[in-house]
């Protein structure tokens, strides 16, 4: 099976490791197929290490220790060609659609700059019918868009140009941190489906980094849990959100504001402790300290990673019997697009 | 000040504390002139809260600020009244107050939880300082051993230590600096606690945690609240009563239950079908189209280019806010 990308033991700690540190992600490997177009979440509260994940994937960061390897290169020594086509594969969109652009140039320079830089184009007009095309697939009108200043377009719209600016260097990978928390909810269905429909479509596969497990449920296969670093749960994501085994999920996902006054919010939270956990040194389960099923062994040592059905695991000891210890690569627990296309997911 | 005769959305339940009629804030510049809240009225009740829903550029935060008497130049109230009931029976118009006699109300009566938390808490004075400078701006004569033992009274209450008053902002996460703007909010136990999106930076399991305290605090002062947000679970899940703006207006009022059972501005309905919820995967209703210029509105009913029920008299007349169920009021020809 060809691999796109491969997360291998990656853990980043900042601060001096011998004294007060944080860890920020704790050897984390998984991988994204090549094979297949998939849609991966990575949620999170505040510190859970997400958007650290975003940026040692985008070679902002290099790791602490861990490799990265896109197409077989690491990518934090890679130079020249392979540095290129990582470059031109590999597209983000981030959360904030008002700091991504610069107010003095017109949104063009956004779209005619890849064009010009990886040379996407032979002539002038070609490049134009590339933009209007990639602005056309995410809904957007070239002649309303075209020519105006950052200011004079919506959130929503400067968000689309975004996604429609990675679609322009056709990537096999868009790695999208919150690309939708910051627009109106009115817009945010409508952006999700343009995401959606690029992974259909175009068979790009994304890493949608996000706090939001109801938007991660809408869009993804699979999901990865991330708690302080580690992976507290993970696989499929209609197992993983309807029916949460790892008590940091279940309070995730009991949380969550349901848009009906009908039910009331947080009516099946287990007692977990409040407030954000201390940084003290740990040498158990990093969620003892808020667990409400917290046993002493908890905190001797961490738990593995168990995998009780074939596409689920949760690092947590009561979820051991029976399971089996997941070693290395999360993503064996994924279920494949391909094989959720022909269940009960699709509609 | 009864219902029936000024005609806007109100409940019977509990005193009137504040009553917004007929406001109009404007922003005006060279361009023309943005009519940012156009004509809002809604009438707030004793210990009530109440939600304003709307997206970005809806008037739902200027509406707020208008109340606090926080808008800005170019912005400008242009009419309408805020009524704001006094012990006595008696009530005053707090557009009409000038600035000092509206700093007295600021805080003692209509206090404001600020949408940013982090960046409203000054990073060089300790959290007991605020609550110092709070209460003496008010109060001339309480001592300095009366303001701790009720700043740490006040700090309990949404569930802090009372050592925290010796800390620093940036000693505090997120959450417990939200913590600290509510304890500020409720220290000279107002009427009205207006809140702008108050954990719009805070991940889900904070932000439960920070709205069960508001909801706790506020229930134990009396307070009424005005919760200002995007966030349709959030409200869902909070307010009593649910007022919904679409560019400057409230298109529909009503108690939360009615506005999400049987929403009847279909703006409300695309509203609510574009939510995303854990029932269903894959499916995307978003509402077509953009909100439309503030400074070149539509003719008629401000909706009427991204409705999917458009009549022809929706194009010229503009809907009145009208009382079509018990208590749930809507601005659409559809009734």
């Amino acid at each position: 099976m060809s691999t796109l990308l491969e997360v291998r033991d990656v853990t980043q700690i900042f601060g001096n490791p011998e004294k007060a540190h944080t860890v920020a992600l704790n050897h984390l490997t998984f991988t994204i197929s090549g094979e297949t177009p998939s849609f991966t979440a990575v949620v999170g509260e505040s510190g859970s290490g997400k958007t650290t994940l975003a940026r040692i994937l985008l070679g902002f960061q290099k790791p602490t220790s861990g490799e990265v390897f896109y197409r077989g290169a690491n990518m934090h020594t890679a130079h020249g060609k392979a540095q290129h086509t990582f470059r031109h594969e590999v597209q983000a969109i981030f959360q904030d659609p008002f700091e991504v652009y610069n107010p003095f140039y017109k949104v063009d320079h956004l779209l005619t700059v890849p064009v010009a830089k990886f040379r996407l184009a032979k002539s002038r007009a070609e490049g134009r019918e590339l933009i209007a095309n990639s602005l056309r697939a995410v809904g957007l009108r070239p002649e309303e868009t075209l020519g105006r200043y950052p200011h004079q377009l919506s959130g929503g719209q400067r968000q689309r140009i975004t996604v429609a600016r990675a679609l322009l260097l056709r990537p096999r990978l868009i790695i999208a941190d919150e690309p939708v928390s910051m627009v109106d909810a009115s817009l945010r269905a409508t952006i999700l489906e343009t995401l959606k429909k690029l992974n259909q479509d175009f068979g790009i596969s994304f890493l949608y980094i996000t706090h939001d497990l109801t938007t991660a449920y809408q869009v993804s296969d699979n999901i990865i849990v991330l708690y302080r670093g580690s992976v507290a749960e993970t696989g499929d994501v209609t197992r993983v959100i309807k029916d949460p085994q790892h008590p940091y999920t279940q309070l995730l996902v009991s949380s969550i504001p349901q848009p009906n006054p009908d039910r009331r919010w947080g009516e099946n939270v287990v007692a977990a402790a409040g407030g954000a956990a201390n940084g003290h040194a740990n040498h158990g389960c990093l969620f003892a300290d808020r667990c409400p099923y917290v046993m002493p062994r908890c905190r001797e040592a961490p738990p593995p990673l168990y995998r009780m059905e074939p596409y689920r695991a949760a690092s947590c000891y009561l979820r051991e019997e029976g399971a089996t210890a997941l070693e290395g690569d999360i993503t064996q627990v994924f279920r494949e697009q391909a094989l959720a296309a022909g269940g009960e997911r699709m509609h | 000040m009864s219902t029936t005769e000024t005609r806007q959305p109100t409940t019977t339940q509990g005193s009137e504390v504040l009553r917004v009629s007929d406001l109009h804030v404007y922003y005006r510049s060279r361009l023309g002139t943005a009519k940012a809240v156009d004509g809002v009225s809604f009438t707030l009740r004793q210990g009530e809260r109440f939600g304003l829903v709307g997206e970005s550029g809806s008037g739902k935060s200027t509406t707020a600020l208008a109340i606090m008497r926080m808008i800005t130049p170019p912005g400008q109230i242009e009419g309408g009244t805020i009524l704001l009931a006094e012990k006595n029976g008696q009530s005053r118009d707090l557009t009409k107050l000038n600035e000092e006699q509206y700093r007295q109300v600021r805080l003692a009566d209509i206090a404001m939880i600020p949408q940013g938390a982090m960046n409203s808490l000054n990073p060089v004075r300790r959290i007991q300082e605020v609550f110092s400078d709070s209460i003496k701006a008010h109060e001339k004569s309480v001592s300095d051993a009366q303001i701790r033992e009720r700043t740490a009274e006040l700090l309990r209450m949404v569930g802090l230590q009372e050592d925290v008053a010796r800390l620093y902002p940036h000693e505090l996460s997120g959450g417990m600096k939200q913590r600290v703007c509510i304890a500020v909010s409720i220290a000279l136990q107002p009427k009205v606690i207006i809140a702008d999106e108050p954990t719009s930076a805070l991940d889900v399991v904070v932000q439960r945690q920070i709205m069960q305290t508001l909801g706790a605090v506020q229930q134990r002062i009396g307070a009424a609240v005005i919760l200002v947000g995007h966030d349709m679970g959030l409200l869902a899940q909070f307010v009593d009563r649910l007022g919904v703006m679409y560019a400057g207006k409230l298109v529909e009022v009503g108690n939360v239950r009615d506005v999400f059972h049987e929403p009847l501005h279909p703006y409300t309905q695309l509203l609510i079908a574009s939510l995303p919820t854990l029932e269903e995967q894959g499916v995307f209703r978003g509402v077509p189209g953009l909100a439309p210029s503030l400074l070149n509105p539509p003719q008629g009913c401000l909706f009427h280019p991204r409705c999917p029920k458009v009549m022809p008299q929706c194009k010229t007349i503009v809907p009145e806010l009208q009382e079509v169920r018990p208590e749930h009021w809507v601005a659409c020809h559809l009734y």
